[in-house]
């Protein structure tokens, strides 16, 4: 059986262009970055030309780029790092209720820290209104942390309002920024923000390598400690096939941006039309408007959503409906939750996310798949 | 047996991780049908974190261990695998009567009520879902469909010493319909040659627990986390322990602590071993006697449901068995005005009869129904 893939915000398959810089460093340009001997300067070479690439791509600059093990470790370190170097007697962070696990968990842990954490609930649109976000500064507010893309709505936050916010006030603005990098022009100075998270494989680079961007200047604890890797702010051996494949991936996402993201946005329109025409009882969550091209999230009234992603899955296409569990169940999304779905809704909901191997004529398949599993399902809990 | 693929519907297995669920898909998968595994994530262990062993929890339902478990058997054999969750429904109805039922001086039989509610009903459901035709799992326990009468029997398996039909009582003529219990011939130790001949990684794998969720069968310990962690404070439990003519022998911490029938952890001290002979939650007093007073000649049965007969409109004699360690026993059942309410006469008293237990009717191998105890 042939196998598709709508799954494009868990993950992304590594390109051949991206593929193809890579593989001469596993074997060839194999030396310790940071060795001073031949071997060492071409892989420190290497390191840095993608590091290069890289800060162009969010118009940063190129040393304020820390490389990390992927978006999760450049998420930790900004929110405990920026928390931690603060001096005050009392600390206050202020995030939102839809960010992605690794913002929210490391808010938890400096909560026990004896940190206070606010998060900014959001509405139906599930976009962030910056008017909440200044009501939850505080004097003591030691770090703010936005997402800028949704990664189950797809929903665009509204970064720059917030980050002049935060710069009135002189607070560290931390954005997560990986469900947005290589689906929309990211530039880290328009924005206005002071750390910017990204990772490798949401665009077709490897697994296992991720950067924060850091604004010179801004106090950050490390959370690792070991060697004087990258300015002393991140320990341990470069990863430089690694970096190498993100460096070739950001350069590849600039230059299809534009042409991708408009052959995207028509096939998901495809989609959402077909489904709204075809299948009653289903629609959009979230914005429609404020939101990248490639993602789409769909609630079908009276199915569980659990039982459509396996039996889409059986039938040969790979969707999903937010986040898993330890166990590789299903768990409700908190995001739809946040937006204040019912629960019924919430698990009722699936997410497409599109991506380069995806064709009009996967579209339409997918799109009779749906009708007919979501018909067969609600059959069945129509007589349960 | 059918051609390999000649079934054109899958057959979905739940597969716990354990030895037996895993020796059915691969059972099944080598005769040729087509099957899905399904893991269902019932509890969150680390939900109530003060139960959880020095050491980490091992060997208990719904670990992480079980699942990866579960995953590889389905690899192995070349199956689908899927880990689906039902956590919101086991809370709702399994753990939650589970622990009213306790508060209400009962003691429950929660594998009963997973079978009904989550086993043979979500999950059927889910089998459903994803194109499944019938269900499988490692219960020992037979199905018979019977002619003459057109219903679906349910019979204890041949490893007597492996029946699990006590916990089945409450199956329907439906639910059978869709079931398959590939384990009913087989003893346990020829389960786990087979698990061993096929190459399982679990086939040396130990036994699960009874009460899948709850440690190292410490309940009392398990209510109390549970109370605290949903904030519903069962209030003052502490009161008296007293004897049947009314004495008070001393104090204990929580009525909901103690099960008809037990002997250990009374904190009293007395020349013959007593027993609890009865709880009462609203006066807190637990009442304790000698052997004698534990036993006990005839009781109801309500909520009862038949299975290889369509009813009962005269009384049966029949083997009845009152908690899943009991001998069945013969007894006399008899029809009351409520078909749904049956009164049990034992040939001789039996030790320990539990309110909230359940009451199951045999005829040799043969499960007639069953019902709970008033």
């Amino acid at each position: 059986m042939q196998h598709f893939y709508f799954d494009h915000n868990a993950t992304t398959p590594v390109a051949p262009e991206v593929l193809e810089t890579m593989v001469p460093c596993l074997g060839q340009v194999y030396g310790n970055a940071s060795s001073i001997h031949y071997f060492g300067q071409a892989a420190k070479q290497k390191l840095e030309a993608a590091r290069r690439q890289l800060s162009t791509l969010i118009n940063a600059n190129p040393p304020d780029l820390i490389l990390t093990s992927g978006g999760t470790e450049a998420d930790n370190l900004a929110v405990l790092g920026v928390a931690r170097a603060a001096t005050g007697a009392t600390r206050h962070v202020v995030s939102s209720s839809i960010e992605h696990p690794a913002v929210l968990a490391a808010c938890r842990q400096l909560e026990t820290e004896g940190a206070a954490v606010t998060r900014v609930r959001v509405g139906p649109s599930g976009v962030i209104e910056p008017e909440d976000v200044r009501k939850a500064l505080r004097s003591d507010t030691v770090l703010v942390s936005v997402m800028h893309v949704n990664n189950e709505l797809g929903t665009v936050q509204p970064i720059a309002e917030i980050a002049r916010l935060t710069r009135e006030r002189r607070i560290p603005f931390h954005v997560d920024g990986v469900q947005a990098l290589g689906k929309m022009p990211v530039d880290v100075e328009a924005l206005g923000a002071d750390l910017y998270s990204v990772s490798g494989h949401k665009i077709y680079a490897p697994k296992g390598v991720g950067a924060l961007w850091v604004r010179k200047g801004t106090p950050m604890a490390p959370i690792a400690f070991g060697g004087h890797h990258e300015r002393n702010r991140r320990p341990g051996t470069e990863n430089v096939p690694g970096a190498v494949a993100f460096g070739a991936a950001a350069e590849s996402a600039a230059r299809n941006l534009a042409a991708e993201t408009a052959r995207l946005t028509a096939l998901r329109d495809r989609l959402e039309n077909a489904i709204l025409d075809r299948i009653p009882a289903s629609g959009i969550n979230g914005s429609v408007w404020r939101r990248v091209a490639n993602t789409s999230n769909v609630y079908f009234d009276g199915i569980d959503g659990e039982a459509l992603v396996i039996a889409l899955d059986l039938r040969g296409f790979s969707v999903s409906t937010g986040a898993a569990c330890s166990s590789g169940a299903l768990a409700p999304s908190h995001v739809l939750t946040a937006i204040g779905l019912a629960g019924e809704r919430a698990r009722a909901s699936m997410r497409f996310s599109l991506g380069r191997s995806n064709t009009v004529e996967q579209v339409d398949a997918l799109v009779e798949a749906l009708a007919a599993s979501v018909e067969h399902l609600r059959r069945i809990s129509a007589h349960a | 047996m059918p051609e390999p693929g000649a079934l054109t519907a899958p057959i979905a297995v739940a597969m716990s991780g354990g030895v037996d669920s895993s020796a059915v898909a691969a059972m099944l998968a080598r005769q040729g049908h087509a099957v899905i595994g399904l893991t269902m994530q019932l509890w969150n262990q680390r939900r109530l974190p003060d139960l959880v062993p020095e050491g980490g929890a091992t060997g208990r339902c719904c670990s992480l261990d079980d699942v990866y478990d579960a995953r590889r058997v389905a690899e192995q054999i070349g199956i689908p695998y899927y880990v689906v969750n039902f956590e919101r429904q086991f809370e709702a109805t399994v753990v939650r009567p589970f622990v009213d039922e306790y508060l209400a001086g009962r003691t429950p039989v929660p594998c009963t009520l997973c079978n009904n509610a989550i086993k043979f009903a979500h999950f059927l459901e889910m089998a459903d879902s994803v194109g499944a035709g019938m269900i499988a799992t490692g219960h020992y326990a037979r199905i018979r469909f019977d002619q003459p009468t057109g219903r679906y029997q349910l019979l204890r398996p041949a490893d007597h010493s492996r029946d699990q039909t006590y916990f089945l009582f409450g199956l329907t003529q439906a639910q059978l319909a869709r079931t398959l219990f590939p384990l009913g011939d087989l003893t346990k130790s020829a389960v786990r040659d087979l698990a061993r001949s096929m190459g399982l990684a679990v086939a040396d794998k130990g036994d699960s627990q009874e009460i899948c969720f709850v440690p190292n069968g410490d309940y009392a310990a398990f209510l109390d986390a549970y109370l605290k962690e949903t904030g519903a404070a069962s209030g003052e439990t502490a009161g008296e322990i007293v004897s049947a003519d009314g004495r008070t022998l001393g104090r204990h911490h929580g009525v909901h602590r103690f099960t008809v029938g037990q002997r250990r952890g009374l904190g009293v001290a007395a020349r013959e071993p007593l027993y609890v002979i009865s709880t009462d939650p609203q006066s807190r007093r637990v009442m304790v006697g000698g052997p004698e007073a534990l036993l006990c000649r005839r009781f109801f049965a309500r909520g009862v449901n038949w299975i290889s007969v369509a009813g009962l409109d005269q009384p049966v004699h029949a083997e009845v068995k009152i908690r899943n360690q009991h001998a069945a026993a013969p007894a006399t059942v008899l029809p009351t005005e409520d078909p749904g309410r049956m009164e049990v006469v034992f040939d001789a008293p039996q030790r320990a009869v539990a309110p909230g237990q359940a009451a199951v009717f045999y005829q040799g191998d043969l499960v007639l129904g069953g019902g709970w105890i008033e």
